[in-house]
């Protein structure tokens, strides 16, 4: 087996303030090897937001480390980060007169001159973006003037075109209605296949999720469990997933069901 | 296809910019005909002697810092917007002008109260110069360390007005105090004034105004990444405490030395900038840095010529022309927001 492109090992994760270490998951041993969608779920503030931090060295670990290609995360400067790691925020856009392909044209920022001018070869891996995430059509429209949906896949061809091994996602899937959930679901299975990249997305559509993904990083309770979803099934992970023990997971019908209202 | 309009558009500003610094030298109390502008510049013999000395002596040198104060206030003022995403920002909305002005009045109404040969040096242009420089660049540090306790860009403007108003209290007990001679002085600072300057200062402001370009010049890529937001450009590998100490580095040379030469120049930083995007209709820094130094250029020389009053030989203080075009702009740029919000 090859290396994996990331990997924890005995990762503590939380918040460190002068007086107070407040640990929000330990344990955690995770590995997250190319061409694999894994998905991130979890209860609201059960620390998805924390561990993803983590992992792409925004935040520091209490304890552990975390391994981008076998160096520490916090170990890259910011520009060899940036050709590691790409990420899709939920933070709105500020206004700007960004037209479509200049957005998707900034992802290649690590790789252009001191002026940021394009190559032929940058060009290329723009509209090889665009081409993938189906939004070539939308490239002179402005950024502002596209659907919710054909804006977040905007920013996954953003990511794309910044060409680095690991992508992450967080809740990417959160202002979409049901059809363009399953689109960008989709998309994201074809890309991570297509281009062996590992694509780690949090969300909270954790049936889609389990249809789709090829592993799954279930957290709850400080831990946090990655898998394949039919293990995960099986091993009962799902059922202790939120707190609230009138919601389970039906093996049967592999979504969750709520009983006694 | 946009690329076309674009340098057509560019040709057109560069020729207009030309024609208005041309007018600019043959228009004024004493108009002079355009042969003999043009032999003055050449250094040839104008018709009457005088014409060429008011040529070289005076109205060159004036133009030249029209020019000068447009392009680094304007370009101030693209780099405040971005960095703070606020189409309000601008040099003079976040108190750096204020901040001149009171570093200038300390030197000019209080340099009494240091002994001897430092006061004389003080108040000669280069104490002056350094003052407000330092003025500009200390107000810059305050917004700063404001805007990264506060996430919320309106309360950084809301603390550069305050601190404006705070200056303006300072600088009035300062004047109460001031014998007639100094406030005469501060006042004709504070108006603006972009004649009276011997060559060799057009000379150092001309090399303060490059040097803060240039600076600028290196902040094109970080900005281009800033309009993603600040966690986005981060993750674009940007360094972004060293683009938002480099951005405000830039503005400050550039606001601090025009200021000190041409006294405080409201409007045409927060203006300009807009003016650019709503002629190119795009984000591109590289685009719109080389469009707004042009349009910068173009918007002060304007102002300049109206401050000569037709068929009188009154001159209005610049920054009242500035002030009376800039305001109703920045009113109508407000409700046109509005009207994109309600569509």
């Amino acid at each position: 087996m090859t290396d994996p492109i990331l990997h924890t090992r005995d990762l503590s994760i939380g918040y460190q303030s002068k007086k107070h270490t407040t640990v929000v998951a330990s344990g955690i041993d995770l590995s997250l090897g190319s061409a694999k969608l894994v998905s991130l779920v979890g209860a609201n503030g059960v620390g998805k937001s924390t561990l993803l931090r983590t992992l792409t060295g925004i935040q520091k670990p209490i304890s552990g480390q975390v391994l981008l290609e076998n160096k520490i995360v916090t170990d890259y400067s910011p520009s060899q980060l940036s050709k590691k790691l790409s990420l899709v925020l939920t933070e709105k856009l500020p206004p700007s007169n960004l037209t479509v392909f200049e957005l998707v044209a900034l992802g290649r920022q690590p790789y252009t001159n001191w002026v940021g001018k394009l190559t032929p070869e940058d060009i290329s891996k723009v509209n090889e973006a665009l081409h993938l995430t189906d939004t070539f059509h939308l490239s002179a429209k402005k950024h502002f003037q596209i659907s919710d949906g054909q804006l977040q896949n905007v920013l996954v061809a953003r990511a794309l075109a910044q060409d680095t091994p690991l992508i992450v996602l967080d809740e990417p899937t959160t202002h979409l209605d049901f059809q363009h959930k399953v689109a960008l679901f989709r998309l994201l299975k074809k890309l991570s296949s297509e281009t062996e990249k590992c694509i780690l997305f949090s969300t909270h559509d954790i049936e889609m999720a389990i249809e789709l993904s090829d592993e799954i990083i279930a957290m709850n309770d400080g831990k946090a469990i990655q898998d394949t979803p039919s293990k995960l099934i099986e091993s009962g992970g799902f059922d202790r997933l939120f707190a609230d023990d009138n919601i389970v997971f039906d093996k049967q019908k592999g979504r969750f069901v709520f009983r006694g209202i | 296809m946009s690329n076309k309009k674009n340098s057509s558009l560019f040709i057109l500003l560069a020729l207009v910019a030309g024609l208005l610094f041309v007018w600019d030298l043959a228009y004024g109390p004493v108009s002079i005909p355009l042969k003999d502008v043009f032999s003055s510049i050449s250094g040839a013999e104008a018709s009457k002697s005088t014409w060429e000395y008011i040529i070289q002596n005076y109205r060159l040198p004036k133009a030249t810092t029209a020019v000068l104060a447009g392009i680094g206030l304007s370009v101030s003022g693209l780099l405040m917007q971005t960095l703070f995403r606020n189409p309000l920002a601008g040099p003079d909305v976040l108190g750096l002008s204020s901040g001149s002005s009171l570093s200038v009045a300390f030197v000019v109404m209080g340099a009494g109260l240091i002994p001897g040969v430092l006061s004389t040096w003080m108040l000669s242009s280069y104490g002056i110069i350094l003052a407000s420089c330092v003025g500009s660049f200390v107000v810059l540090l305050a917004v700063l360390a404001v805007s990264q306790r506060m996430r919320d860009t309106m309360g950084i403007l809301i603390v550069g007005l305050m601190f404006g108003s705070f200056a303006s209290a300072i600088v009035s007990i300062l004047t109460y105090f001031s014998t007639a001679e100094q406030l005469q002085k501060y006042t004709f600072w504070a108006m603006g004034n972009l004649g009276n300057l011997s060559w060799l200062s057009v000379l150092i402001l001309t090399v303060c105004v490059v040097f803060g370009l240039l600076v600028s010049v290196f902040c094109i890529k970080p900005l281009d990444a800033l309009l993603l937001g600040e966690n986005y450009a981060k993750s674009l590998g940007l360094n972004y405490r060293r683009t938002q100490f480099t951005i405000i580095a830039a503005t400050s040379i550039l606001t601090g030395s025009i200021t000190a030469f041409a006294g405080p120049i409201a409007f045409i930083g927060l203006t300009v900038p807009h003016m650019v995007k709503l002629l190119f209709r795009t984000s591109d820094h590289k685009t719109l840095f080389s469009a707004t130094m042009l349009l910068g250029a173009v918007v002060l020389l304007v102002c300049d010529i109206l401050c000569q009053f037709p068929g009188s030989d009154v001159t209005l203080p610049i920054n009242a022309i500035t002030s009376l075009i800039g305001a109703p702009v920045v009113i109508w740029l407000l409700l046109r927001k509005r009207n994109t919000f309600d569509r």
